[in-house]
């Protein structure tokens, strides 16, 4: 028992880190789970890789990085919505185009700086072991807007999510939800960059609303293992960097991808087991 | 050269739920169907017949108001298309989500309720039985718990419906409604249907069916342009069939 709870009890970074992690499964199982539904996984990745520049040009102007990659998820966005409003291009190059444009010149931004070396690792891959109270009390707020606008929106986010035909023939905007979705992903990428990072923080979206997929069978409940999932993700990587030394926002990131095949291996087996039954029943 | 006959008017304009003058469809500028003009009353159904790609699709999403009319003029419930959501229900060709999504059959024929309720509107009871009577309708009253995903085609498509009926629409649009349905399932739907137009509901259904077509009060033959509009017995002939299809379809 000790091994489980006493980093948290003695450390008051490894309490806070468990808190801040916390709120990023919980915002991010949310946001995830439409990420999943809708297809957006792309753009998501997109989104998260291409607050770079933004997070960067914060960071050489004094400003909080927070602030330079909301403008990044908006520079990213709108370049979209333009190549795909104004070309016969798809979305999907679109998406690509500004993805590694956006990341190319965050890189060159970072390289030209000899002072960024240290700044492009916490970037990269968050600090979750050195959050600081004002970061989780930013979480605390966007979760608290995120969990606002989804439950306002329920209804023509499920009709998006089920058919975005429907969606506009029933009265609700599709382009408008679809822009309003978005901007919850990339208020999730720009609260949660600093626990996890950029480069993982959509491996938080993706793994645990994926396993919550794999079990579900209400979007609610999706939501709510991918919450499940999301904490166990967080406490037990946050474990694992401890004892083992190694990266906290790798860790934790890794065994959210455990976790989902260790699911995904549950219900492969279960379903096997289902069919095998449906053929051979029991003789009674 | 294909045949087209005159514009068949349904009813004045003052009983019509759809009226369309010289109306040109399609996307992005390209012209799919050109030129049709037709009038229905409310409370009559009319079904659009014609080969993949002839353009009911593309007139069903005009009439919704998923696409706008490339010229002319199309009015549906007295307002131009996309403006009555509450007034219209809509059932698409193609639905790819089902095996996608963790829903119940329920939820899905919840949603036809959503235009009435809008963004905040209270779910009562009496949604809620309008839901189980179109569930009961269909015959999958039996599945409201069940997933999505373990439903058949068939059982799927039902859902769908469901969900058409659960709107209580003033007009309906249906794209090839009885698509993946078995012999039940069309006669269960044919009653359905019968029983919206009863209550006054006015139907468009795209369908290959000639023989649910020919229970129309109005048919249009569409070849990428208006081939013939009429009543099923001055349309559904095998000349106009042979035009429409390029072979000869049987028809009795």
């Amino acid at each position: 028992m000790d091994w489980f709870i006493t980093p948290f009890i003695s450390n008051q970074f490894m309490l806070y880190a468990l808190l801040a992690g916390t709120i990023v499964a919980f915002t991010c199982a949310i946001v995830g789970t439409f990420v999943i539904l809708r297809g957006l996984a792309f753009i998501g990745d997109a989104i998260s890789h291409g607050v770079l520049p933004g997070i960067a040009i914060a960071i050489l102007m004094g400003i909080p990085g927070v602030v330079g990659a909301a403008i990044g998820t908006v520079v990213m966005i709108s370049g979209v919505s333009l190549i795909t409003l104004k070309s016969r291009l798809s979305s999907d190059t679109a998406i690509g185009l500004l993805f590694v444009g956006m990341l190319a010149l965050g890189v060159i931004i970072v390289s030209r700086s000899t002072s960024f070396s240290g700044d492009l690792v916490r970037i990269l891959f968050g600090e979750i072991l050195g959050v600081s109270i004002q970061a989780i009390i930013l979480q605390v707020i966007a979760a608290v807007v995120i969990v606002i606008v989804t439950v306002a929106c329920s209804r023509p986010f499920l009709l998006l999510c089920f058919d975005p035909e429907q969606a506009q023939v029933s009265g609700f905007s599709s382009q408008l939800f679809h822009y309003i979705m978005l901007a919850l992903i990339a208020l999730t990428v720009v609260v949660s960059f600093q626990t996890v990072g950029t480069l993982l923080v959509f491996g938080m979206l993706l793994a645990p609303a994926g396993a919550g997929a794999l079990l579900a069978r209400r979007i609610g409940a999706m939501m709510a293992w991918a919450t499940v999932f999301g904490t166990l993700s967080i406490y037990f990587g946050l474990l694992a960097s401890y004892h083992m030394n190694i990266a906290a926002g790798a860790a934790i990131v890794l065994t959210a991808v455990i976790i989902f095949f260790m699911v995904f291996t549950v219900q492969t087996v279960r379903g096997q087991q289902v069919r095998r039954m449906e053929l051979h029943p029991p003789h009674e | 050269m294909i045949h087209t006959t005159h514009i068949t008017e349904a009813g004045s304009c003052s009983t019509s739920c759809l009226s369309a003058q010289h109306l040109d469809i399609g996307y992005n500028h390209d012209t799919v169907v050109s030129d049709i003009s037709v009038q229905l009353k409310c409370g009559q159904s009319l079904a659009l017949v014609g080969t993949n790609g002839s353009g009911k699709s593309t007139l069903l999403k005009t009439i919704v108001g998923l696409l706008q009319p490339l010229s002319g003029e199309i009015i549906a419930l007295g307002k131009k298309p996309g403006c009555v959501p509450q007034g219209i229900a809509y059932l698409s060709q193609f639905h790819v989500s089902g095996f996608v999504l963790p829903l119940r059959a329920i939820d899905v024929v919840r949603m036809g309720r959503f235009s009435k309720l809008g963004l905040w509107g209270r779910a009562t009871k009496a949604d809620e039985e309008l839901v189980m009577a179109a569930m009961k309708t269909m015959g999958i009253d039996q599945l409201a718990n069940t997933p999505l995903w373990y439903l058949s085609g068939g059982q799927q498509q039902r859902t769908y419906i469901a969900q058409v009926l659960a709107h209580r629409a003033d007009m309906l649009v249906l794209d090839e409604p009885t698509a993946g349905l078995d012999a039940a399932g069309q006669e269960i739907f044919s009653q359905a249907i019968k029983a919206e137009l009863s209550r006054g509901a006015t139907i468009i259904t795209a369908t290959h069916d000639i023989k649910e077509a020919s229970l129309c009060d109005l048919v249009m033959l569409l070849a990428r342009q208006v081939v013939a509009i009429g009543t099923p017995q001055e349309i559904l002939t095998p000349d106009l069939l042979l035009k429409t299809f390029g072979i000869q379809i049987p028809h009795h």
